[in-house]
């Protein structure tokens, strides 16, 4: 038992399991805090990932897949902003829909495009990044340098993300919204505007997760690959209590526990029970055990301007 | 009678939108939209056999569909028909295997009510009293405790406990004959459970519309404060609503097991408990809409084999269609939003 947890690949691994679930972590951030739950990011993940791979084969260029890929996850996430904030319409059902929807669209485009042969494999990857200084570290190199540069964007994003949400004026502005719509416009602050980027933020994200699956870890598509992280994210974000760091730390509780699962594929332990962890620590984080996690007061209500 | 089409409106406008959708997006990849169609339709109900496995398709999906209306009516969002059908399964393969002996009248109503209960716990239990007491978000929760049931079967059968011990794929033991529900039609996927879930169906409507205990949960799932003023007892509601939920989603599992599967599969997801959603949401509710919810959604299933096979066009079609259904009737307002704009185009017209 001991070799495992002093083998550098197991916290490696967290890391780079940890980042498909933070940055929809991050977006859901976003999204919730000005008052839209957003179940969609697992569709929303699912269809960057086949995009990204479809724009990297077609322009020869992982960048501009993965910019591709920012792209159709955007569009999809405005028109789930349109029902949901300007329809009203019930949040849940839209993103249940939007899942439905992404998990069929993608595996018909794959058999279309590309016949039953899946994605081609002259697809180009993102790089991968070794640190310099850091790489040369016994054990801390292992873990840090050589992940794929999505990993590093992502921590560059987890502080940004930090910094906008309770240190700019906008991000308070934002978080008004979430909490109490009707004093926020009284204010004077247009919440139908704020609600709409707090889900376009969140699709930005989702679809940076989305790619990393696809054209960061491999360079291929298969069908339902995101295969519920989009959901595990969300659970992520409200353990970690709807903040940026929580929900890294989440993040890296949940990559730990699928890497640990992962290392322990050939020892007596099950993996099956390590991997049911993450979702019983929610439930306790919902319930109330070691400070309870709670929303914020108008999430997933939809909101009517008064005329 | 004006009330019914008032009531199919949504969903008829939202099926003929998706179709419509659906027609474009197999026009731009290459597909003739009405052969496509017309393969799908003969594949869902082109002969006897075609029927049959169309409605032997919808029985899982009555079961968790009325699962998940039940909380929809009770103003909870049980998400998690999934895990709770896992349940379900389990413990009506566990029953179905393990006792010898019974005679099929014994041994199969013990194996289905017995699920019925593990499903209802498994929703009530945790979630139910989660949100009943300490305002935990059943979203949420029953989400989670879906992922936790799918992992306890894989544990279960991965060299587990319940794994077959006479090979090494992750499979259950077959149940024994005295617990099996028999086929209605040789060679189809169609069992005696098709009534089952009819009357599951009729029995919700029942209880829902005409006893007390339905006017309640419906009470609370309208006004939870209204209700409360007038005397009920919401948190011990918000319980039994759940746990009612699980227990028919738990009921889908085990009559899949007993009447269709006969043991319990290694597999990642059954897909029902999210169809369930679907179900319920296009029925607005209502147990009866389940059924021909349902059907509908089980003959997208079965017709979109037959479609891959015959007109070549993805059977995930049938996904894409499912998707689409869904946003537009919950997205129903975007038909107010394009009247509004026809009218004031109207305006314009007029003005010039």
């Amino acid at each position: 038992m001991k070799e495992i947890f002093l083998n550098p690949q197991l916290w490696a691994a967290t890391l780079a399991m940890a980042t498909p679930l933070a940055l929809p972590a991050l977006g859901g951030t976003f999204s919730e805090r000005s008052g839209v739950v957003n179940i969609a990011m697992e569709g929303i993940m699912l269809i960057a990932a086949f995009f990204a791979v479809v724009f990297a084969h077609a322009t020869g260029s992982a960048w501009l897949g993965f910019l591709g890929a920012i792209i159709v996850g955007l569009i999809v996430a405005l028109i789930f902003a349109w029902a949901a904030v300007s329809l009203t319409a019930n949040q849940i059902i839209l993103g249940m829909a939007i899942n439905i929807f992404a998990s069929g669209i993608t595996a018909y485009l794959l058999n279309t495009m590309y016949g039953f042969t899946g994605t081609p494999t002259d697809t180009p990857m993102l790089p991968t990044i070794e640190i310099p200084g850091i790489k040369s570290i016994p054990f801390l190199g292992q873990v840090l340098s050589g992940h794929s540069v999505v990993v590093y964007l992502m921590i560059i994003i987890l502080f940004i993300s930090d910094y906008f949400l309770f240190h700019t004026n906008l991000g308070l502005r934002l978080r008004a919204v979430g909490e109490n719509p009707e004093a926020a416009e009284t204010a004077g602050i247009n919440v139908i505007k704020l609600r709409y980027l707090g889900v376009a933020l969140s699709g930005i994200l989702s679809a940076m997760g989305g790619a990393y699956l696809s054209i960061g870890v491999l360079n291929s598509f298969n069908p339902d690959m995101t295969s519920g992280r989009g959901y595990i994210a969300l659970a992520a974000m409200i353990f970690g209590k709807w903040t940026p760091f929580g929900s890294f730390g989440a993040a890296l509780l949940f990559g730990f526990a699928t890497a640990l699962s992962m290392q322990l594929q050939n020892t007596a332990f099950s993996k099956n029970i390590i991997m049911m962890l993450p979702y019983i620590v929610t439930i306790l984080a919902l319930v109330g055990v070691g400070g309870k996690s709670v929303a914020p007061a108008a999430d997933g209500v939809p909101y009517t301007p008064k005329k | 009678m004006k009330n019914i089409l008032k009531e199919l409106y949504i969903p008829v406008v939202a099926v003929l939108i998706a179709i419509i959708v659906g027609s474009i997006i197999m026009l731009i990849t290459g597909f003739n939209p009405i052969t496509a169609y017309i393969s799908l339709f003969i594949g869902a109900f082109g002969s006897v056999n075609n029927i049959a496995n169309t409605l032997a398709n919808a029985v899982p999906l009555i079961l968790t569909g009325l699962g998940v209306a039940i909380s929809f009516k009770a103003g909870l969002f049980n998400i998690g028909a999934e895990g709770q059908y896992w349940i379900g399964a389990i413990v009506g393969v566990w029953i179905g295997y393990s006792f010898t002996g019974l005679p099929w009248y014994i041994h199969i109503p013990f194996a289905l009510i017995a699920a019925m209960v593990a499903g209802g716990l498994w929703a009530g239990l945790i979630p139910g009293l989660a949100k009943a007491y300490t305002g935990a978000n059943e979203v949420i929760t029953t989400m989670m405790m879906s992922y936790i049931a799918i992992y306890f079967s894989h544990f279960l059968l991965e060299f587990g406990p319940m794994m077959d011990k006479s090979g090494t794929i992750p499979q259950s033991p077959v149940i024994k004959e005295s617990a099996v529900i028999p086929f209605l039609i040789k060679n189809t996927q169609l069992s005696y459970g098709i009534f089952i879930a009819l009357a599951a169906a009729i029995f919700v409507y029942w209880l829902m519309f005409k006893t007390t205990w339905g006017f309640e949960m419906r009470a609370v799932g309208y006004n939870q404060r209204a209700a409360k003023y007038a005397g009920m007892n919401v948190p011990l509601n918000m319980v039994f609503s759940l746990g009612l939920s699980g227990a028919f989603a738990g009921l889908a599992g085990a009559v899949q097991m007993l009447g269709v599967q006969h043991r319990l599969y290694d597999s990642f997801t059954s897909g029902y408990g999210y169809t369930a959603i679907v179900v319920a949401l296009l029925a607005n509710n209502h147990p009866i809409g389940v059924i021909f919810a349902a059907i509908l959604f089980a003959a997208l299933g079965t017709g979109s084999q037959y479609m891959q096979l015959n007109a070549q066009v993805p059977g995930q079609m049938a996904d894409v269609i499912t998707g689409l259904i869904v946003f537009f009737v919950a997205a129903h307002r975007i038909a107010e939003v394009i009247k509004d704009l026809l009218a004031r185009r109207q305006k314009k017209e007029v003005k010039a």
